[in-house]
Parts: C-alpha cells; structure tokens; sequence
C-alpha cells in the first residue's frame, strides 16, 4: 500500500513540476515584456540578455509625453465599456425572450446569430469605411463603438442565452403566479439570480472589444484610436526602441490582463457557452 | 409570456444583425460589380465579373487561400492536442495550482498587437531576440524567423495566443470526468493509454467541438499579426484572405476588387462554418 502512496505522490510531484515548467514557458513572453520596460534602451538589447539591472520607469513617462497613452486608454475605455453596455441592452431582452419562452425557431435563430458572427469583417470592410466616410463616422468614438456593439451581440446573446436557461423555469412561474409583470420578473428575478452570468459576458465583451484590431486599425486614426491602434503605431521602422515599446505593451495589455486574472474561471466558461463546465 | 412580447425583446438583437449582415453584404455584391477605384472618382460603370477575374488572377491569391487554411489548420491541431495534453497533465492538486492557472491563462488577454509586437521583437529577432540567444548558447546559428519561416512563426505566435483558453475548457471539462468509471476501467486492466483514448477523448468531444468553433471564428480573421509583423511579407508568404483584401482596398484604393474578394472570404467563411455549424448544432444541447 505505502509503496502505492509513494508512487501516486511522486508521479504528482512530477506533474506539478511540469505544470509548473509550462505555466512559466508560456508567461515568459508577457515577463520579458514587462523586464524589458524597465531597462534602458541600451539594456534591452543587450546580448546575452539581460536579467538583472537597476530598473527604470523612464520609459514609461517617454510613452505617455510621446502618444498620449491616456488618451488611447481613455478611447479603449470609452469604446469597449459603452459598446458593452449597448450590446447588454440589446441582448439581455433577446436572450430572456428565447430562454424563458422558446419557441420552434430558437434553436435556428441562435445559430444564425452565431453564424454572423463567421462572416468575415474584410467581406464588409469597404461598404462600412464607406457609410462611415459619407456618415463622417469615419475616426469617432460612435462609430467603432457601433460596430463593436455589433461584432459582439451574437456572442452576449449567446453567453446571456446558456447563463439565463440555467434559471429554474419554477421560480419563474411562482413569481408570475403571484402577479409578477414581465418587468417585475427581469427585475426581481431574473436580474438577481442571473447577475453573474451578466457580470462574466459583459467582462468578455469588454476583453474582446478591448483587444479588437481589425476595426480599430482601418477605422480610426489620431482622433479615436484606442491602444491597439496605438501599439501598431510602434510597429513602424523607426528602429529599436524596445524598452518604450515594451512599456506601452505593457500599459496596453495590463488592465484587461489583471481583469482576466480575477475572472479568467468565468471567462473561460462563458466563451463557451456554457457547454463546458 | 405572452408569445408577442417575446418577439418583441427578440426583435432588436435579429433586426440589428440583419441589418449588419445585408446592407453591407449586399453594398459589397454592389461593390464588386462595378469599377470603384477610390483614386478614380465618377467613372462607376458596370463592368460584370471583372473584378473577380482580377481578384482570383491576382498571384497573391491562390498563396492568399492557401496560407489561410494552412494558418486556421495549423493553430487547430496544435492548441487542440497540446491543449489535451497539457489539461490532462495539469489536471491534478498540486502545490500552486491556482497561480499555474493564472499564468496559463494570461496569453489569451494579450491583444494582437501586441502580441506580435513582442514575438517579432524580443523572442525572434535574429540578434537581439530571445530565441537567438538561445540558439547561440546552444552553438548554433539564429535563426531569422521571419524571414526563413514566416508562416511558421505567425502560426507560432497565434497558437501562443490560443492555446491558453484550449487548456483551460480542457481543465474544466476534465474536473467533471468520472473519476470512478477511471479506476473501474483501471481494475479491469485497461492502461493508462486506453483509459485516456476511451474515456477522456470521448469525454472531450463536446469541448472539442467547442474549442474548433471558437477558435476559427477568430482564426480566419487573422489581420493584426500579420499587419504588424510580416505586412504579409516575404512575397505572399504570409498573406492571407483577410490582409490581400485590405491591401487591395486601403493600399489600392480599388474597392471594386476588394469587394470581390471579401466576397471571396464571406464564402469560403461559409463553406467552413457549415460544417461547424452542423458539428456544433449536434454537440451543444439546445
């Protein structure tokens, strides 16, 4: 029996060592993101590598005299916070429509949802550059907020729709029993007992409105870009400035990393709706 | 409730995706039958399928599909089978697991970017990079990433980027595996290996499902990797649909073509959510 115990223990050893050896392997990237911040241009192209130094903020105050970094982070809030709250409006109503009164067509119209989300953002590049350009929407807030709340609603509805059916349908009947409107029902009982399938499918609408690219490259420039646009901004040629581009990256990705952290668990089982638990 | 209320809450959300589906799709239709040369205002004559001819014999378009399949392909198979892999090593209590989860995770928070930005600089560089250095230490050549293997090391970077939120629906969908059903099968003296291919691969399948159709969604719409990396350089190496039609629009200025070619995309999209649709239509309970 012992010699069992003592080869279940090792063989558990032996897994978190490596758990534990991947986990580092993968954050190495975001590590060396944020040590190269610290380092003076000089050091953060120093071969070998380095891994000690004295550590420097400069950088960081480079980057925001340089391109504003709070005005990008003031149009990625601005973006991926109203946008959110757009699409819960649109989508709270729809996903409590076909999880408490589904009818045939639900399931078809669900998966249509989800379908355009598949049609590719190139297919309707040039007629929404276009509309925009004649709307002069072209470069605001309201536009990318618009197409966010857009490019996102399938996927609220969809997360809304799996959090939703999760209600028993009972307590539902209950309060309509005792008199309950349908404003009194979202109110006082789906709103509670579904707060938290709310508060995980807003968090990923603000993580992927946040990290959206391809919108926010070809539909915003000085005026509205946010930080994704902002980083690309450092792509260019200009030569090796990686402890300034670091330090972006690193003001870039932080908020929406640090909200992942605290709700990755949620996240990850709203994006898949529910399926996986 | 009552059977017109429902369709009213219903309505907003499938009018506005019906709205985000047909006027620009077909404005696009419109597009690509025309001449519509930004850089030639007024002359928006009818021209048929020209713009398709020009689209599909353009030399960067047969690479253009390829490289998008290859792309969408490989980051599948590689965040698919690790991520089993490494879910089935992970799940078990060890000391610090929840920390481990965390840094697991932090890649898909990542943005595009940024992600490229990093891979391109820090990790790949020739001289600077990470992987360079390591090379070298090892007493061989570095390597230039970028230019030797450069949809190799997109793929790379994408499948960084992906095989975190793999990992983890894995885990989660593990955590509910029956344990007892495991060790009934052991006593029955099954391996560990027919234990895994039996009962944890078929455990997996709905996950799986999940894990492929998420991931294309975002997969064949690979733009700002690329963008900011190769600009869908060397040649059309790592040029796929969705960064040929933006070139063609915001480099070219020809909306014509270009919307024959997001034409093109919306299609070959359809093709392949067909079948996920049906795949996942059977694997998720409605």
């Amino acid at each position: 029996m012992s010699s069992i115990t003592r080869q279940h223990n090792i063989q558990l050893w032996v897994r978190g060592i490596f758990a534990w050896l991947v986990a580092l392997i993968l954050f190495f990237p975001i590590f060396w993101m944020v040590l190269t911040s610290l380092k003076t241009e000089i050091q953060a192209i120093a071969v070998p590598p380095l891994l000690f130094f004295e550590p420097t903020l400069e950088n960081y105050s480079i980057v925001q005299e340089r391109s504003d970094y709070f005005k990008f982070a003031m149009n990625s809030i601005i973006t991926s916070f109203g946008s959110t709250f757009l699409g819960l409006l649109i989508a709270v109503p729809a996903a409590y429509s076909m999880a408490f009164s589904p009818t045939r067509s639900t399931r078809g119209v669900l998966l249509w949802m989800l379908s355009t989300k598949m049609l590719p953002a190139v297919g309707v590049l040039m007629p929404i550059y276009i509309l925009f350009r004649n709307l002069g929407l072209l470069d605001t807030l309201t536009g990318l907020t618009i197409i966010l709340t857009l490019i996102n609603l399938p996927i609220l509805v969809w997360m809304l729709y799996s959090y939703f059916r999760d209600i028993p349908n009972d307590i539902l009947e209950a309060a309509r029993l005792d008199g309950a409107t349908v404003g009194d029902e979202i109110r006082h009982v789906v709103l509670p007992l579904g707060i938290g399938g709310i508060a995980s499918t807003a968090l990923l609408a603000i993580v992927l409105s946040w990290n959206e690219a391809f919108w926010s490259l070809n539909l915003t420039s000085a005026n509205s870009g946010t930080v994704a646009a902002m980083i690309a901004s450092y792509s260019s040629p200009e030569g090796l400035f990686w402890a300034k581009l670091s330090a972006a990256s690193t003001l870039a990705c932080a908020p929406i990393v640090m909200l992942g952290w605290v709700c990755q668990k949620q996240l990850v089982q709203g994006l898949t709706f529910g399926a996986v638990k | 409730m009552k059977p017109l209320l429902a369709r009213l809450l219903l309505a907003p959300s499938v009018t506005l995706l019906l709205l985000w589906m047909i006027v620009p799709l077909s404005m696009t239709i419109y597009f690509s039958s025309i001449r519509y040369n930004l850089l030639y205002p007024g002359e928006n004559e009818f021209i048929g399928l020209l713009n398709f001819e020009f689209f599909v014999t353009d030399p960067a378009f047969i690479p253009s599909v390829i490289n998008t399949l290859i792309l969408v392909g490989s980051v599948l198979f590689i965040t698919v089978v690790l991520g089993i892999a490494l879910a089935t090593m992970v799940n078990a209590a060890f000391w610090g697991r929840g920390i481990v989860r965390v840094l697991l995770i932090s890649p898909f928070f990542i943005m595009p970017t940024v992600n490229a930005l990093v891979w391109k600089n820090m990790m790949m560089h020739p001289v600077y990079g990470v992987f360079a250095w390591i090379s070298t230490t090892l007493g061989f050549e570095p390597i230039d990433w970028f230019s030797e293997f450069p949809l190799f090391s997109i793929i790379l970077m994408v499948a960084w980027q992906w095989l975190p939120f793999a990992v983890l629906v894995f885990v989660t969908a593990l955590q509910s595996l029956d344990q007892e059903q495991q060790e009934a099968a052991r006593i029955d003296g099954a391996t560990g290996w027919d234990v895994f291919k039996h009962l944890t691969i078929a455990h997996l399948s709905r996950p799986i499902a999940v894990v492929i159709m998420i991931e294309t969604i975002f997969l064949l719409s690979i733009f700002a990797e690329i963008f900011v990396t190769t600009g869908g350089g060397p040649g059309y190496d790592t040029t796929n649909l969705a960064f040929l039609v933006f070139s063609q629009a915001l480099m070219q200025y020809d909306v014509g073509v270009a919307s024959a070619g997001g034409l093109f995309a919306v299609v070959l999209a359809n093709i392949v959510s067909l079948f996920l649709v049906r795949m996942i239509g059977k694997n998720l309970d409605l």
